[in-house]
């Protein structure tokens, strides 16, 4: 049982077989409102519960995949300038803000060791999120299928489930960490045979998550490799959900799979300005890739919410610029920021384990999990129906309150007297 | 959508000029060069004339030089050198690619105007967004929310930011007679396009019907299509007018025996727009109150785009169908901030409604993009505060800005007339269309492709020949009516006083040619 926890976090996800809800009428409604098929079993969201159980303002909110500390001044210093150019506050390009697209053309060049047309082989949208979304309903047809690498963020499943298409899962699975190491996220591994297996002729694409949410694992150079080998032999896409990419701790490299050989081709990169500058609230996410892929993630686009905001895309630009000049600069944000959350993260390793809470190390991303079974809590009060992960959740959420790691600090002391 | 793909396409073509495919790694320096000549060091410009021209849009920032790391050759990744490789190792893929739900819907019949109006020299009224300022409360707000509480740059809750989905149901709760509660009844969205969009999803089903009167914004089509959906069409039909009269949208009526004839078991919805794009028609009560029965007999959810609710002249009424008995619990009522603060590029709409319908929505909302902005929603949120307070007030921006528009609307009118265009004078929106059958009559044979509808090759031949910029109305209509309804072209009178100046120094140079 793991209980995922981060200076933001996303919970685990427990696979559910979809449960089927029609909404039921009173009778003066109609028969005729119900759902569109698409969303049917889609409805329930496991944060509503969590995120109303942590509103209560005596907890401290590890949970959600929100950073509380502040962005860099200078990202904040840019929108409030642009807030104040009257034409900003109008319509811009549909695919993605010029400045914007010419930026991340730009940036990503030097990753993908290739050209990349700002115009025809980026799309921004609403969040990462919103590129999975498009990605998803671009490409993905009603009857194919679509591997998805469990752990696994949990708007994978219900977006390929909207696109009619079948989920098909595929565990990480974890060997036990050398004596003497800690147990690290790169302990999980996926066994290339059992991979191989799950692809066949209806395999669409495969959702990779790297570095990875919640378990934090940065997939190696070989592990890649494994998975691009099958894409390329079943002729499937990749869509790769990078939203970590500049989160990596030290020891470890993030790499590209669309930079593999062969790649490029059949492969969707998302990225996040909300993780990748600490603006989750600003909504920018893109997409990168072929033009022959990205034109109909441009169709979703212009048939679904037509264009982003402006002036957020234009302050996105503007800080993006800044740090582009200064990629091997450690005040570079895409360095500075990845070290500071290093720290962060071995506190709250030590942290976790000074209460018998067993952490997976994470190689990269906001989150650490930890196993709880050793703690034995008294959860007998909590609903009986539920996974063990979300008993314990909401009991440490009652019972264990708490704000930010200095508070978390105190609390966990707390139990450690508690149990003694 | 006529108004958005201007804006995209003009950029779009602004950044094709000097391109090509296929370039190597030379081009990025000169992309480079031309970056930085576009690039304006100093204030801002105290007046911008907005994105309409991409010759023009220049972003106030510093010297920069966006890839000085290309400069010398090499790319340098984390710092390490590596040698360029232009073009990798390729398989292509032979699977189809896209999904079924793109076929037909692919094609955007903006992108050719855009590209023109982006070669010449030109006025341009096609595009449906101001090209002046926000108001000043509403700049104030962005400029708030951008600067204030550090949390504003971090997620707000799903389906809205407290502040603003509170204040929509308290004002709008009002004026729809309808007691609403910030969680059940309103969902907040990308843009008004943004909710149309997940009102589809979350409702529509293959082969669901979907009744769309026409002409219709453009993008109600391909939505119903994207969703498996088939749109059934009904039509305005423009009354004979006297001779030297001008028509007017209120001419333009449905049918009722035909509406009736168009529901059948299968419909699901029907889709209005009061006010109308690109007609301006402001559907009256008895007009809305033939929708509903109909809408309630046949038990259809009515989805109403009311972007333009404020923008209503000479004294018309915007009635919402929502505020008819019977009504609220089938009607999804769609808002944008974009058009009510004349701020397009915040992208907030919102949907109101019945819970039990706007919960489906909410399922699409949270599988398709989860969150909206935060900042943006704040700023729309005391953008709404202000206005509660000044409500019905002369200094209410919901009253100074329709009388505003009004004068734009009446101006454009006169000018028009000058050179033989017939304007339809719209009751509300951002919009007038124009007859053109003179010109029909006159020039039957501009050039154009085979089937290309007569509008089309006018205002293609309008960019090229006299420098304004208006928008085809057949685009407005589906295949079949395109031909019918070939002459006449949209205009968009939300614009500066100056754009409106330089219009009529168009048309007073077209005038004088046609002597």
């Amino acid at each position: 049982m793991f209980l995922a926890l981060g200076s933001g976090a996303r919970f685990l996800k427990t696979i559910y077989s979809s449960k089927i809800l029609r909404f039921s009428t009173s009778a003066k409604m109609s028969v005729k409102f119900t759902n569109a098929k698409r969303i049917e079993g889609l409805d329930s969201n496991v944060w509503i519960e969590f995120t109303k159980l942590a509103a209560d303002p005596s907890v401290v909110n590890l949970g959600q995949g929100l950073p509380d500390i502040s962005p860099p001044i200078y990202v904040k210093e840019k929108l409030s300038k642009i807030a104040a150019i009257d034409s900003l506050n109008q319509y811009t390009r549909g695919f993605g803000h010029p400045s914007l697209v010419k930026a991340l053309s730009c940036l990503y060049e030097k990753l993908y060791q290739n050209q990349i047309d700002p115009n025809k082989e980026i799309l921004v949208t609403v969040g990462a999120y919103g590129s999975l979304f498009s990605a998803i309903q671009a490409l993905i047809d009603e009857g194919d299928e679509v591997i998805i690498i469990v752990p696994f963020y949990d708007c994978y499943e219900p977006m390929v489930r909207m696109a009619g298409a079948t989920p098909v899962f595929i565990p990480l699975r974890s060997s036990k960490p050398v004596y003497g190491k800690r147990w690290s996220s790169s302990d999980w591994t996926l066994d290339p045979h059992e991979l191989a297996s799950k692809f066949n002729s209806r395999t669409k694409a495969i959702i990779l998550n790297t570095p990875h949410n919640p378990l934090g694992k940065v997939y190696t150079k070989e592990e890649l490799q494994v998975i691009a080998d099958l894409c390329i032999k079943y002729d499937t896409l990749c869509i790769s959900d990078e939203v970590y990419e500049w989160l990596v701790y030290s020891g470890n490299k993030h790499f590209k799979i669309a930079t593999f050989p062969g790649m490029w081709e059949r492969t969707i990169t998302i990225g996040s300005a909300g993780k990748t500058f600490s603006v989750t609230g600003w909504k920018i996410g893109w997409s990168i890739g072929p033009n022959h892929l990205i034109k109909h993630l441009q169709t979703v686009q212009q048939n679904t919410i037509y264009t982003c905001a402006t002036p957020l895309q234009e302050a996105l630009a503007q800080a993006f610029w800044i740090d582009i000049k200064r990629m091997d600069d450690p005040e570079c944000y895409f360095n500075s920021l990845p070290k500071e959350l290093e720290v962060k993260r071995d506190r709250m390793v030590c942290l976790l384990e000074s209460v018998g809470l067993k952490p997976i190390v994470p190689d990269g991303g906001y989150f650490i999990i930890a196993d709880v079974s050793l703690l034995d809590a008294d959860l007998s009060d909590m609903k009986d129906n539920e996974p063990y992960d979300y008993k314990f959740v909401k009991w440490m959420t009652k019972n264990k309150k708490d704000s930010t790691l200095d508070a978390a600090e105190e609390i966990i002391k707390a139990w450690n007297v508690q149990k003694s | 959508m006529f108004r958005n793909a201007a804006a995209k396409c003009l950029h779009l073509v602004g950044d094709l000029q000097g391109r090509k495919s296929g370039a190597s790694l030379a081009r990025c320096l000169h992309q480079t060069q031309v970056a930085e000549t576009n690039v304006k060091t100093g204030p801002p410009p105290t007046s911008h004339p907005g994105l309409a021209n991409p010759q023009e849009w220049k972003v106030t920032q510093e010297p920069q030089s966006p890839c000085f790391h290309c400069t010398d050759g090499r790319l340098r990744p984390g710092g390490v050198e590596l040698p360029v490789q232009c073009h990798p190792a390729r398989l292509t893929m032979t699977k189809r690619l896209q999904a079924q739900r793109l076929n037909g819907i692919e094609h955007n019949p903006w992108v050719e105007f855009v590209k023109l109006s982006s070669e010449h020299d030109v006025v341009n009224l096609g595009q449906g967004f101001p090209d002046f300022a926000p108001p000043d409360f509403a700049m104030e707000a962005f400029r708030r929310a951008v600067s204030g509480d550090l949390m504003l740059n971090q997620y707000t809750k799903a389906f809205g930011y407290p502040p603003l989905t509170e204040i929509l149901a308290s004002f709008f709760g009002k004026l729809l007679g309808q007691e609403m509660d910030p969680h059940k009844n309103v969902l907040v969205t990308v843009g008004a396009y943004g909710a149309l969009f997940t009102a589809f999803q979350a409702l529509v089903d293959n082969g669901d019907e979907v009744i769309i009167i026409e002409p219709a914004f453009d993008c109600y089509e391909p939505m119903t299509l994207m969703a498996g959906g088939h749109p059934v069409f009904v039509f305005l039909k423009p009354s004979p007018i006297q001779d030297g009269e001008l028509d007017s949208s209120s001419n333009w009526k449905l049918d009722p025996t035909e509406l009736a004839s168009k529901f059948t078991p299968r419909t699901k919805a029907l889709v209005l727009n009061t006010p109308n794009n690109p007609l301006g028609k402001v559907f009256s009560r008895e007009e809305l109150e033939l929708v509903a029965s109909l809408c309630q007999q046949h038990d259809v959810v009515c989805i109403t785009d009311e972007v333009y609710q404020w923008l209503v002249y000479d004294g018309h009424q915007h009635v919402s169908i929502a505020s008819l008995p019977g009504m609220w619990e089938r009607t999804l009522t769609i808002g944008s901030a974009g058009k009510t603060f004349s701020a397009t590029g915040w992208k907030v709409g919102w949907v109101l409604g019945p819970d039990n319908i706007l919960k489906h929505l909410r399922t699409v909302h949270q599988n398709s993009i989860y969150h909206c902005p935060t900042q943006g929603q704040a700023a729309v949120a005391w953008s709404f505060e202000r206005e509660q307070l000044y409500f019905g007030q002369p200094s209410s921006y919901f009253v100074q800005f329709p009388q505003a528009m009004q004068r734009s609307r009446d101006h454009m009118i006169r000018s028009l007339q000058s050179v033989g265009l017939r304007p339809v004078i719209p009751q509300g929106s951002y919009f007038l269309i124009t007859d053109i059958s003179d010109f029909k009559r006159k020039m039957p044979d501009l050039p154009g492709t085979e089937d290309e509808p007569y509008d089309s090759r006018f205002v293609k031949w309008m960019i090229k020949n006299k420098g304004l910029v208006a928008i085809p109305v057949s685009i407005f209509y589906s295949e079949p009516l395109r031909k019918r309804f070939d002459h006449y072209i949209r205009f968009c009178f939300v614009k500066d006083e100056s754009t409106l100046r330089a219009m009529d120094e168009k048309l007073q140079k077209w005038k004088a040619e046609l002597k």
